[in-house]
């Protein structure tokens, strides 16, 4: 027999208070995003006269307008889309690789392979002596600066392990025995299985690579193979648009909704993947936080 | 003999190992490559921490100087000045920032409902993919004297607007709460995931015996959780002298030095950014390495103690 919950005061004001800390919680991390939006569409005048932004006066599309029309911000696009496209192929092929050797506990001298990285996550040579070395490999000024020298993660590549270790060796040994190569069992026999670390360690890296901004800045400093993060940054900082935008725009400039229009535009690639963001990348922190 | 035994023996298994396996190593061997290129080399770049570099006479050519740059970086006032800097604001972090998702978690745990429970926990995590330079640039906007929504704020309830990014006195705050505000939720996953595991039984009789919520949660959920929030801790405790790079990096002026600079940071400004000095930045940045596996070791090695798998390794 189900009793009905007796009413308690302590708890419904817990629950009250509760719920208000929780609201508060919801609206700080929101407010901030609904803020550059509500800008991004607003007017200068708007901006400056009101004090907590709540609503835009209109859907005022010029910032937009500005964003779009000028060569610099689709070409930073274009570069970053480039980055996460490749630079995750190539990031997933790597660590792919790697994660499937050493996970083959037969394999001789694969505690040494485990060592080998597991160091590189203790003690690194610092950012000079790694900065000296991309520049020694002629990589400053090329797109592929950005890629090839934060290609493997090894926190990625040990989940990944971790995950490949999991599946029964018996379908391994089958497949050896009908002759197919190791190539050919990772790609028709574990990554089929693999599907949810797959998933879960390609948009880590994926989202990674859109966000990362510091290499490029010292790596590059020719302007056009600048990614979307970089220009954003420059914009910012600078306090005006006129390097955005063409003569004829550049009296009125509506300075501060235009770097908020360039904010939506560099955030909606990560919202529009974010359903599968948060799905996947909860897995993994989890499948992380075990150890092998 | 014995040792020429064990020698034909190496060699025979490498041989044997490598005829049999050869495909595991070759598939390995763009992974190793990676690996000594990108992380190896530059351990071995260290060496330029003990000469005077200059980018003319090149790596080879450039004088050695011994412990000098030591010497200089660790009696001049910018070690004090950046050590300091970096403790306090990890030390800060440790107080506020380390303790939110495990509150945030506790309290979310309590939320009866399960639909508004989990539309709260996904927005918690949204700060966590966006960059920190989009993070830094909402933050410069909300906190504008001129227009940021917090100066509004202050203006309508008759205050006079503050400069918060050009005063040395909030810096640390700010970052202490842009730190929160980007990781809470998803820092907050590993404590709800471990509340998460709690029987159900040991509430239901704590309700028995007339405990309320607090008491719940002290002797319930608390417990609990004890092994994680102790580990995190632990590995918290062993990264002191990691202060986020990129968070310091975007939100810093050149107001804020004396306040937050911290030691990654001194390395990018004299290696990098203002002076080139590649040899002191190298010299800063081996300082820092050292340190900071010292102490990885020391807490792994707590934690293990602690609790059987509580190592990361």
């Amino acid at each position: 027999m189900k009793k009905r919950k007796p009413f308690s005061l302590a708890d419904a004001s817990f629950n009250t208070v509760n719920f208000l800390i929780m609201t508060v919680v919801v609206f700080i991390t929101l407010y901030p995003f609904w803020y550059v939006l509500v800008a991004s569409f607003s007017s200068m005048n708007h901006l400056y006269t009101s004090q907590l932004l709540l609503w835009p006066d209109g859907l005022n599309l010029t910032s937009y307008r500005f964003v779009l029309s000028n060569d610099r911000v689709p070409r930073a696009f274009l570069n970053s889309a480039f980055i996460v496209v490749v630079g995750t192929a190539i990031s997933m092929l790597l660590t792919t690789l790697g994660a499937y050797v050493l996970s083959k506990p037969y394999l001789p001298g694969r505690n040494a392979f485990t060592g080998f990285i597991v160091l590189t996550m203790l003690f690194s040579g610092g950012l000079i002596p790694f900065y000296m070395t991309v520049q020694f490999l002629g990589l400053i000024d090329t797109i592929w600066a950005l890629i090839i020298p934060s290609a493997i993660s090894s926190y990625n590549m040990i989940i990944m392990r971790n995950f490949l270790q999991g599946i029964p060796s018996a379908l391994e040994e089958s497949a050896h025995i009908d002759g197919a190569t190791h190539l050919q069992v990772l790609l028709r026999i574990y990554l089929p299985l693999s599907a949810p670390v797959l998933a879960t360690i390609t948009l880590f890296y994926a989202v990674s690579y859109w966000n990362s901004f510091f290499y490029a800045i010292i790596f590059l400093n020719r302007q056009e193979l600048q990614p979307i993060q970089v220009l954003l940054r420059e914009v910012l900082q600078q306090s005006r648009v006129d390097m955005l935008v063409s003569e004829d725009y550049r009296l009125n400039s509506p300075t501060e909704t235009v770097k908020m229009a360039l904010v939506i535009v560099t955030i909606v690639p990560i919202i529009v993947i974010y359903p599968f963001l948060q799905k996947y990348f909860v897995k993994g922190v989890l499948i992380g936080s075990l150890k092998g | 003999m014995v040792l020429a035994r064990n020698k034909a023996g190496f060699w025979q298994r490498f041989s044997q190992a490598i005829s049999k396996h050869y495909e595991l190593y070759l598939l390995f061997l763009p992974v190793a490559l990676w690996f000594l290129i990108f992380c190896y080399i530059p351990m071995g770049g260290i060496v330029i921490a003990f000469k005077n570099y200059k980018v003319l006479k090149g790596l080879w050519n450039s004088p050695w100087v011994g412990f000098a740059n030591f010497e200089r970086f660790l009696t001049s006032p910018a070690f004090r000045d950046t050590l300091g800097n970096t403790i306090i604001i990890s030390l800060m972090n440790l107080l506020f920032v380390f303790p939110a998702p495990i509150v945030f978690s506790i309290l979310l745990n309590e939320v009866q409902h399960v639909g508004p429970k989990r539309v709260i926990q996904t927005i918690s995590y949204l700060p966590h993919f966006i960059s920190w330079t989009i993070a830094g640039g909402l933050f410069y906007m909300l906190l504008s004297p001129s227009l940021g929504a917090v100066n509004g704020v202050i203006k309508w309830m008759g205050g006079t607007p503050v400069n918060f990014m050009g005063e040395s006195r909030y810096f640390r705050w700010i970052l202490v709460f842009s730190s929160i505000w980007k990781t809470l939720g998803w820092s907050a996953i590993i404590y709800l995931a471990a509340v998460a595991g709690v029987d159900e039984e040991l509430y239901d009789a704590a309700k028995m015996d007339g405990a309320g919520r607090f008491r719940r949660i002290w002797n319930v959920t608390l417990p609990s959780i004890t092994n994680v929030i102790v580990i995190m801790l632990i590995l918290q405790v062993g990264s002191i002298l990691n202060v986020n790079f990129e968070q310091v990096f975007v939100l810093i002026n050149s107001a804020l030095y004396d306040v937050g600079e911290t030691i990654e940071y001194y390395i990018y400004r004299v290696g990098l950014f203002s002076t080139n000095n590649y040899s002191l930045g190298a010299t800063v940045g081996l300082f820092k390495s050292v340190v900071g596996l010292v102490l990885i070791l020391i807490t792994n090695k707590l934690s293990k103690r602690i609790s059987e798998d509580g190592g990361i390794w």
